[in-house]
């Protein structure tokens, strides 16, 4: 069965409903955040943390987030602070057919800037190859890293993490 | 034997036990809280993803530093902490049996507040005792709190918060988890928690059971099969991996031994993990001066416990004459607005229904022993 | 295996550490850490055998609850080894069954 609740992943129905999701315009246009929050669960720090309001859940927290696409700068503080790691960040406003991902990620190690690393999708799956354009883990992040990719622009709406690094622990 | 009297008795140094001596001890009363680990916080400090809900419950902030910050508020507040300390018995008044740095105590208090907890089910099935099977909750403490890794390849049973959280945070420590396996038909839950491990490449497995574990000495293989709709094995879905360790996230119970021996009163709630005890709206049981928070009451998360537990110490000053009425029901309105929330929503629904009908059970106890007397 | 380095928390302190003996065999362990951890990290993952049908035991809860991983420690039996904080010099045995106090009695005389 599809869906998030049998999968762990939104269905493409759930995403198209999703309120949180900005418009192909809106991402041509430039950096812009894409909230994939699809369960009603309580939860609003995307909320407070947005310095443009332009995330709205309301009182009821349980409320699914919605973007206001066009106060979205694309900063990408809500990409650091969701507590369920569901907030991306898209530009499809590249030159030369490219796009950009910026997704969580809190694994060890950090990829390098410059990096040639493996996209994945939703599902873990090999998308493509991304180049790794910036590795931020900002003081008001969490102790959470942003990783920013650039992939070819038909990858930006499924790339939304890359493969681990491999790891020696100890 | 030594003697030793207080106020407010807290059992349990964990999120409900350390907010409700912040709470009694911050108006004004003498807290002694008990605990029989090294060190306080509970299971808190191997929370380390950040919290859910809202800004007033610290969401977005991860739990261990939640969990220094209460040490701080409690540190300031003046509650005495005795760690390394056994709550053993507990007699009908509420006097509490306690063996502290290698000597028998009674403490005996005006009101005694239990949070001491859940902890984890376990599972049977062929295998199921092999060393290298551990609660997933275990695990969680050996990577955070101890910081060594119970293993390289893991296989979690269980698709609810714990068993999501602990295969992140496996991966995370650096094991690789090699599948999540659940029996029901759907993730329990929350999907974005789901959403981490898929993106890490973990396979989810709905409609699958461990039918057996292989080892010599220890864990080396495990079989998992799917389930019909009865939850009955599926004759030729069998899939093997190999693996050396597999955690079990099979739910917890309420450790409520203690308020057993209290005398409380209590019902079968299974969405709570078990017997849980009657409480009223300010956590008091059927014992009177006796208050539960946390866990213990029925199994929920860790921002509820701190919640439950600041109600109870808020409702145990009051008692006790340290906070006015006015005061005591401003605080209380504000913390049970705050509970509500949290169990509100798709997933909070089940744990609102379930609180309502414990609640519920003490009215009904409280008309019949009232229509007795 | 030793989690140093984490995504999340701080670098492990290592710095301080203690020797405890595991059927005669000396065991790094870090001060502070309960003994079924220093075990786990020497790749010790068998604690004791059941009374009954002899069979091997590990860590389970972890949280002092339910009692899979106990040993003899210091000669004291059905000691729960993952609340108890290891001491430099710290002797462990695996237990077999239920235990007894005899070696430690002997230790005595």
């Amino acid at each position: 069965m599809e869906g998030v609740k049998y999968t762990g992943i939104p269905s493409a129905e759930e995403l198209a409903n999703c309120p949180g999701r900005p418009s192909e315009e809106r991402m041509k246009k430039g950096r812009v955040a894409c909230v994939e929050c699809v369960q009603e669960i309580p939860c609003n720090p995307c909320e407070g943390i947005c310095p443009f309001h332009a995330i709205t859940v309301g009182d009821q927290i349980t409320n699914l987030p919605h973007l206001d696409e066009s106060k979205c700068t694309g900063c990408g503080l809500c990409v650091a602070n969701c507590p369920g790691l569901a907030i991306f960040v898209v530009d499809k406003s590249l030159d030369g057919g490219q796009g950009t991902v910026d997704f969580p990620f809190e694994y060890l190690p950090l990829p390098q800037k410059g990096d040639e690393v493996d996209a994945v999708g939703r599902d873990g799956q090999f998308v493509c190859k991304g180049t790794v354009m910036a590795v931020t883990k900002a003081k008001n992040y969490g102790g959470t890293a942003v990783v920013r990719l650039k992939v070819p622009v038909e990858y930006v709406d499924q790339v939304r993490s890359m493969k681990r690094l491999p790891r020696d622990v100890g | 034997m030594k003697i030793k009297e207080v106020d407010v008795a807290v059992v349990g140094a964990g999120s409900a036990g350390l907010s409700a001596a912040y709470q009694a001890a911050s108006a004004g009363a003498k807290v002694l809280v008990l605990d029989e680990n090294h060190r306080p916080g509970g299971q808190l400090f191997k929370q380390i993803h950040k919290f859910f809900g809202s800004r007033a419950h610290q969401a977005g902030t991860r739990g261990f530093v939640i969990g220094q910050h209460l040490l701080d508020r409690v540190q300031e507040s003046g509650a005495e902490v005795w760690l390394d300390t056994l709550v053993y018995g507990m007699q009908k008044d509420c006097a509490l049996g306690v063996i502290h740095e290698g000597q028998h105590w009674v403490v005996k208090a005006k009101k005694v507040i239990v949070a001491t907890g859940a902890k984890e089910n376990y599972l049977a099935f062929p295998g199921s005792t092999l060393p290298g099977v551990m609660g997933a909750g275990a695990a969680q403490t050996m990577i955070n709190v101890n910081r060594v890794l119970p293993g390289q390849r893991v296989l979690m049973l269980g698709s609810g918060n714990v068993g999501l959280i602990v295969s992140y945070q496996l991966m995370q420590a650096g094991a690789e988890v090699v599948a999540l396996v659940e029996a029901a038909p759907n993730i329990g839950g929350y999907g974005v928690h789901a959403g981490k491990i898929r993106r890490a490449g973990v396979p989810v497995y709905v409609s699958h059971t461990i039918k057996e574990i292989r080892g010599k000495d220890q864990v080396e293989q495990v079989e998992i099969v799917q389930v019909d709709s009865k939850f009955q094995p599926v004759p030729g879905t069998e899939q093997v991996f190999d693996v050396d360790t597999v955690c079990l996230a099979v739910g917890l119970n309420p450790m409520t031994e203690l308020i057993w021996m209290a005398g409380c009163e209590f019902c079968f709630i299974p969405a709570f993990g078990g017997h849980v005890p009657l409480h009223d709206e300010n956590m008091e049981t059927t014992v009177p001066g006796l208050y539960v928070a946390g866990d213990v009451t029925g199994v929920e998360e860790a921002s509820s416990a701190m919640e439950e537990g600041n109600l109870a110490g808020v409702s145990a000053a009051q008692a006790l004459g340290l906070l006015t009425q006015e005061e005591a029901e401003a605080k209380k309105g504000e913390i049970r607005a705050r509970l509500d929330i949290l169990r509100s929503g798709m997933f909070g629904e089940k744990r609102r229904t379930a609180k309502l009908s414990q609640l519920k059970s003490m009215e009904e106890y409280q008309l019949k022993k009232g229509g007795a007397v | 295996m030793r989690i140093v380095e984490h995504p999340i928390l701080d670098e492990l302190d290592t710095s301080k550490k203690v020797t405890i003996y595991c059927d005669g065999q000396p065991i790094e362990a870090l001060e502070g850490e309960p003994v079924a951890s220093a075990l786990m990290n020497a790749g010790i993952r068998s604690f004791r055998t059941t009374q009954k049908r002899k069979e091997k035991r590990g860590i389970f809860c972890a949280i002092g609850r339910c009692t899979d991983c106990m040993m003899i420690v210091d000669g004291v039996p059905n000691t729960r080894t993952c609340v108890t904080i290891v001491r430099d010099g710290m002797q462990v045995k695996t237990q077999e069954g239920l235990g007894s106090f005899e070696e430690k009695k002997g230790e005595d005389k």
